[in-house]
């Protein structure tokens, strides 16, 4: 049985702390053995984006400590997940553990199928939902078929979430824009950003959606600040909260 | 340095301008999958021309001297310059020597670079943009706002009133095909009176010496058929090692640029006309470009054939419009290649970017963009571009990031007073966020916390 180590971002520890708890019912509904190691704090993934990498150094360095031992690390996010995958090098390559490290840490929905293969998700959800595929998660750990590239059509979360009953996952006009979120640059470019994020909400809204379901708390955070402050009738959800009620084989 | 954000205000404001921008370039971006769809081998066909252009980077200087080598025997006079000032002065020598005031130009955004515009104009000599759209924005006296649509910030009543203003066409008329022919006539007279025709180069071909020049109106073939003199601009990184690439890289940028199969016109140069006083110049530019070469995290970005497809996709450039970025070539890839040129002036753009990825994975020729603007933020704190205040939050950031007891303090300060704050306070002006979002919730109980009474 592979021990796992779940990855909770900091903004999901302290601001969203039902998504963690979805998160780690979902995957002990599934028998997994998973551990919550607790001097976690964060990825670094703030301080690199703005371009202090020698400060995200110590903290891509306390991670490969605290999850290096894991086999498998388990986050419901793809912003954190491709931190860890795809820029942790420039700091930890060739250093114990790394290579492992690097392979064996998963956003939760492409742990759910590539590594659990569930295959299976039995429950209830009879919403109309919009389905927010962020953009790391897409185009850095390939959820997804992005709008641009010319492969064969896939996708890991409408996957899971398409097979439960009552659910109607609307069709966007683009189903891949970024919301605008970006880190930073959602204060930085405040105007661009709010801008990104109420034409990606118009699109849900325009499909009839009543809840925004996502696998990056951060663009929800963001999408969320925008439909409260308009009192519109749409609820953001993590992708976990959605398939905390189900039962998944 | 006013910054990204800043240049974009203007633009942002009006809203309504901002979805129609939106709109228009989205409408290329869907042109452009539907093209991409239709060829089975899209993604082999990238992955070729990536690998091609990182092959001839890697042996720039040997290809473009057997260019020289080929064009010379074809009877076409290589010139080389150094930067844009060389490139100005050998442009207006070519013209001055021969006594000609009156150039037409078809589309070439190294002139733009280099400010040629200008430079002959102050110099007394005649020019002429002859694309419809680099035409609109030289009436209005202003820059290309993108590289292949160059006047998609304006509507077509905003053209009517230019035309009207310095065509005499009828006022209030905005009709697109009433205004086309009008710049029509308009042109044709500048075409039959010019002493030269200047166009840039979409691929040199070391291997056979001539050069391919790709455009949609006509416009830069009339340019090199009527007056004698042809004179060609090219940056280094335009060369490809042989025809047979064309069959590549032709198929990838009209699809990607403006989702046509191919452009109306690829014409194929070999040498000058051989009507009395034919003369062929191709002015080869280095212009910063050989120092960008020497920098391995940022190469790439030479691999470049100016297509706009990363401009077209940009959801922020789409929303800030082409010249919130103040350089040449906006967007993405502009965002590299501005603060490569001088990073003090340009060290926003990086910024301006929500790092969404979709510009790599819509380029022809695989630019990592994306990743190598994450990499320039580096660069630009590195070099400290980035302000202090910021590197100081950065840091403070980190230290307290570090420290688990100072984590979980720190973020039960935050969610302790942030609900306890009057709404005055907590959205004021400082607050970027909750201008127009509500501040995230802040629960009692943190995951850590509650995790405890959570049963195994």
């Amino acid at each position: 049985m592979p021990k796992v180590g779940l990855f909770i971002p900091c903004y999901v520890d302290q601001l969203y702390p039902q998504v963690g708890l979805a998160t780690l019912r979902v995957l002990r509904r599934l028998g997994i053995d998973v551990d919550f190691p607790e001097e976690q704090t964060c990825c670094g993934q703030p301080m690199a984006n703005s371009g202090c990498a020698e400060y995200a150094r110590p903290l891509a360095e306390r991670f490969l400590k605290i999850f290096g031992k894991y086999d498998h690390v388990v986050a419901p996010s793809g912003s954190c997940v491709s931190m860890v995958r795809n820029h942790y090098a420039q700091w930890l390559e060739g250093k114990p553990d790394f290579d492992h490290l690097r392979t064996t840490t998963f956003e939760l929905c492409e742990y759910l199928v590539d590594i659990a293969r569930v295959v299976k998700v039995e429950g209830d959800f009879p919403r109309k939902v919009g389905l927010h595929m962020s953009c790391h998660g897409l185009r850095e750990l390939r959820l997804g078929r992005s709008s641009e590239v010319m492969v064969k059509p896939f996708n890991k979360v409408r996957f899971l979430l398409g097979q439960l009953r009552g659910i109607e996952l609307v069709e966007l006009t683009r189903f891949d824009e970024c919301c605008g979120f970006g880190g930073t640059f959602a204060v930085n470019e405040e105007a661009v950003s709010c801008l990104m994020g109420r034409d990606r909400i118009a699109d849900h809204e325009k499909a009839g959606a009543e809840v925004i379901a996502g696998f990056d708390t951060s663009c929800l955070m963001h999408l969320d600040g925008l439909i409260r402050r308009q009192n519109k009738p749409l609820r953001v959800m993590h992708v976990a909260e959605i398939l905390e009620g189900a039962r998944l084989s | 340095m006013i910054g990204h954000a800043e240049k974009a205000a203007p633009f942002v404001a009006d809203e309504q301008r901002v979805h129609w921008h939106d709109q228009a370039l989205w409408f290329v971006r869907l042109k452009r999958d539907r093209q991409a769809e239709s060829i089975p081998e899209w993604e082999a066909l990238r992955e070729a021309a990536a690998a091609i252009k990182a092959h001839t980077l890697s042996r720039i200087a040997d290809y473009l001297e057997e260019f020289e080598h080929n064009a010379s025997a074809n009877g076409i006079q290589v010139h080389w310059a150094r930067d844009g000032a060389e490139h100005n002065a050998i442009v207006h020598r070519i013209l001055a020597d021969r006594g000609f005031t009156r150039l037409v130009k078809s589309k070439s955004m190294l002139t733009e670079e280099c400010h040629l515009n200008p430079y002959l104009e102050a110099r007394g000599i005649e020019v002429t943009d002859t694309d419809l759209g680099e035409r609109i924005v030289q009436l209005r006296h202003e820059p290309p706002s993108h590289i292949v649509l160059p006047a998609i910030h304006l509507k077509k009543e905003d053209i009517g009133e230019l035309f009207h203003k310095e065509l005499g066409t009828a006022e209030g008329a905005s009709d697109p095909k009433y205004l086309t022919e009008a710049a029509r006539s308009h042109l044709r007279q500048k075409f039959m009176a010019a002493q030269a025709g200047l166009t840039g180069v979409n691929f040199a071909i070391a291997e056979t010496g001539g050069f391919v020049v790709c455009t949609n109106e006509g416009n830069a073939d009339m340019g090199t058929s009527l007056p004698p003199v042809h004179i060609a601009c090219m940056g280094i990184e335009k060369i490809v090692p042989r025809a047979q690439d064309l069959g590549i890289f032709l198929r990838l940028l009209a699809r990607s640029a403006t989702g046509q199969p191919v452009t109306t016109y690829t014409t194929h140069f070999h040498g000058p006309l051989s009507t009395p006083g034919g003369e062929l110049h191709v002015v080869i530019v280095d212009n910063g470009r050989s120092a960008i070469l020497g920098q391995e995290t940022f190469r790439r970005s030479l691999s470049c054939i100016r297509c706009g497809a990363c401009m077209n996709t940009c959801p922020v450039f789409r929303r800030s419009g082409g010249y919130s970025y103040g350089y040449t070539v906006p967007g993405p890839i502009g965002s590299l290649l501005a603060p490569l040129r001088d990073p003090r002036k340009f060290g926003s753009l990086p910024f301006a970017s929500s790092l969404c990825g979709s510009c790599s994975d819509v380029c022809p020729v695989k630019i990592d963009l994306h990743h190598e603007l994450y990499a320039f933020r580096q660069e630009l704190v590195r070099q400290k571009v980035v302000p202090l205040s910021k590197r100081f939050a950065m840091a403070a950031m980190s230290a307290v990031l570090a420290r688990p007891w100072a984590y979980r303090m720190a973020g039960s300060l935050m969610r302790g007073i942030v609900p306890r704050l009057p709404r005055a306070f907590g959205y004021g002006p400082w607050n970027a966020w909750g201008r127009q979002r509500e501040l995230p919730p802040m629960p009692q109980q943190s995951f850590r916390d509650l995790i405890k009474k959570e049963s195994k």
